[in-house]
């Protein structure tokens, strides 16, 4: 069969709609991989330099977990469903204000709570 | 007004990157692409490139990475390699096309290594035939200057949306001067309106990941991750295929605006009008077979040239319109497809083998790792496919011509075996 119109102006459509493929933050094929854990990042939020200046000013943990798991808001908060705990905020913080700490010594962290 | 300036390829690159702005711009030094991220550096340091970020990478890989992102996050850019630089970069090339980013960059096309050589043949460009690449040969420093300015509003198209190589020649136009007219800022800006991009990574109240795995099958979410990998594949082929003819309108419109053209954007014919035997090549391969065409025109053989200007998308129809009345076709190839033959002979084949006329096609290998070509080899290799061209044994022979061997030299002499 010779491609008809109809068939170029959808090939041309699909060109032109079907560039890149992006996705929200959404709960995975591995579901809860905040499990896979051993290390949990936390804030010492008397350090944290978004709480000290009271503005969205620093936030590299937010805008290096490759995650998506911290939080762009005062005080940055973690999702601890997803967070793998890689440790990367910790390092970038220019603060020190994020310590990882043992998931062994960790205290039970139900839920999406954040913070310390 | 416009500029007129003495400027090697390299530089001709440069100026056409200061000519649209580039916003960012990555790269890593290899021979022979160097100058032509030096001076866009040496742009930047002295303020004339005002708006653009020039990235310091330790490698090729991290080079093509930092203008991925620089990309996905709305910018113009830039980068530029050469041979064993441009396959270190091999993995995000596909990324870059995978993500449909509009970025361009040049390859001054160098011999690949084992052995290191760092002289020209093509064998490098044409390694990254099947990522994705929008792919451009050109023939002279204002070609150059001129194809990367055509190559911006193509990529950024938004019914094109691929990223684009434009290839010169390593050392015969990288390091030569040539007269290249630069263009008013103005007048560009005109001709190349700014980018829009598809991919906004830098909306962070409306955070996304980009190319997230893509299951085999098609998976609908309402998050994204939507269609398949395989529909994004076609989409991308389909990409190519229509891009042709954007290809040809803007280099209809680049020749209002500025007054040169490269035949229509595709191929460039030379003296093809009556010819009974026409010369198939690109690059500096086209160049030197220009004066091979005048020379055996005076012998009184009727040839013409076909310089192909773009290599992907492959233009076939094109391809059969030119070569419908040819009785020959010769193919000089500086690159080998190893275990076949020359990657344009065979190309060329596969696209004319449906077409209602198809002349005999004769591939020689030339010139590899910068071996100098001389006319003589060619008008060789021409008188050589003429008087063979109807010898059914030699059409089905299938063993590869060298051209400029100098094998007696090593001590390989036919009648002493």
């Amino acid at each position: 069969m010779v491609r008809t119109e109809q068939d170029i102006k959808l090939e041309k459509k699909v060109s032109q709609t079907i560039l890149a493929s992006q996705q929200t933050p959404a709960v995975g094929e591995a579901g809860h991989t905040g499990e896979w854990r051993t290390k949990r990042p936390i804030l010492h939020t008397e350090k944290c330099l978004v709480v000290k200046t009271g503005k969205l000013t620093c936030n590299l943990c937010w805008l290096y977990c490759p995650e998506n798991t911290v939080s762009r808001s005062i005080p940055p908060k973690f999702n601890y469903d997803y967070c793998k705990g890689c440790g990367i905020c910790a390092t970038e913080c220019p603060a020190h204000a994020i310590e990882m700490i043992s998931e062994k010594e960790a205290p039970s962290c139900e839920g999406n709570e954040g913070g310390n | 007004m416009p500029e007129r300036k003495v400027l090697t390829g390299n530089h001709a690159a440069a100026y056409a990157c200061k000519s649209v702005g580039v916003e960012v711009v990555a790269a890593y030094p290899i021979t022979p692409q160097s100058p032509v991220v030096e001076k866009i550096s040496e742009f930047v340091e002295s303020g004339e490139l005002p708006n653009t970020q020039f990235v310091t990478v330790e490698s090729e890989q991290s080079a093509i990475s930092a203008v991925v992102a620089a990309s996905q996050m709305g910018a113009r850019v830039f980068t530029a390699s050469s041979a064993n630089g441009l396959a270190y970069m091999y993995e995000i090339l596909c990324w870059a096309a995978g993500s449909r980013l509009p970025l361009v960059m040049c390859i001054a096309t160098r011999a690949l290594g084992a052995p290191w050589s760092v002289w020209t043949d093509h064998q490098d460009a044409f390694s990254v035939r099947d990522v994705g690449f929008i792919q451009q040969f050109v023939e002279s420093n204002q070609e150059a200057y001129d194809t990367v300015l055509m190559s911006y509003r193509v990529a950024e198209d938004p019914r094109v949306y691929l990223p684009a190589f434009v290839s010169y020649d390593g050392y015969i136009l990288s390091h030569t001067m040539m007269s290249v007219q630069i263009e008013d800022d103005d007048k560009v800006r005109e001709f190349l309106p700014p980018l829009k991009p598809h991919i906004h990574l830098t909306d962070f109240e409306n955070v996304h990941s980009v190319n997230p795995v893509t299951p085999p099958g098609l998976t609908v979410r309402p998050e994204g991750n939507t269609p398949g990998y395989y529909e994004f594949r076609y989409s991308m082929q389909k990409a190519h295929e229509y891009a042709i003819e954007v290809i040809e309108e803007v280099a209809k419109e680049f020749e209002t605006k500025f007054g040169r053209a490269y035949g229509n954007g595709i191929y460039k014919p030379y003296k093809a009008d009556d010819a009974e035997v026409l010369i198939f090549a690109v690059g500096s391969v086209a160049s030197e077979s220009r004066g091979v065409v005048d020379t055996l025109r005076d012998e009184g053989i009727k040839i013409g040239l076909i310089s192909l200007k773009l290599y992907r998308p492959f233009p076939i129809q094109h391809l059969r319109k030119a070569f419908n009345k040819a009785k020959l076709v010769v193919v000089f190839d500086r690159d080998v497809g190893y275990g076949m033959e020359g990657i344009l002979a065979a190309e060329l084949k596969s696209a004319l083998y449906a077409a209602d006329h198809r002349p005999i096609i004769r591939g020689f290998i030339v010139g590899l790792g910068g071996r100098d070509i001389t006319a003589d080899q060619l008008i060789n290799g021409v008188k050589k496919a003429i008087e063979e061209q109807d010898n059914r044994e030699v059409q089905l022979d299938t063993h590869v011509d060298f051209i400029g061997l100098q094998l007696n030299e090593l001590g390989f002499k036919k009648e002493e075996i």
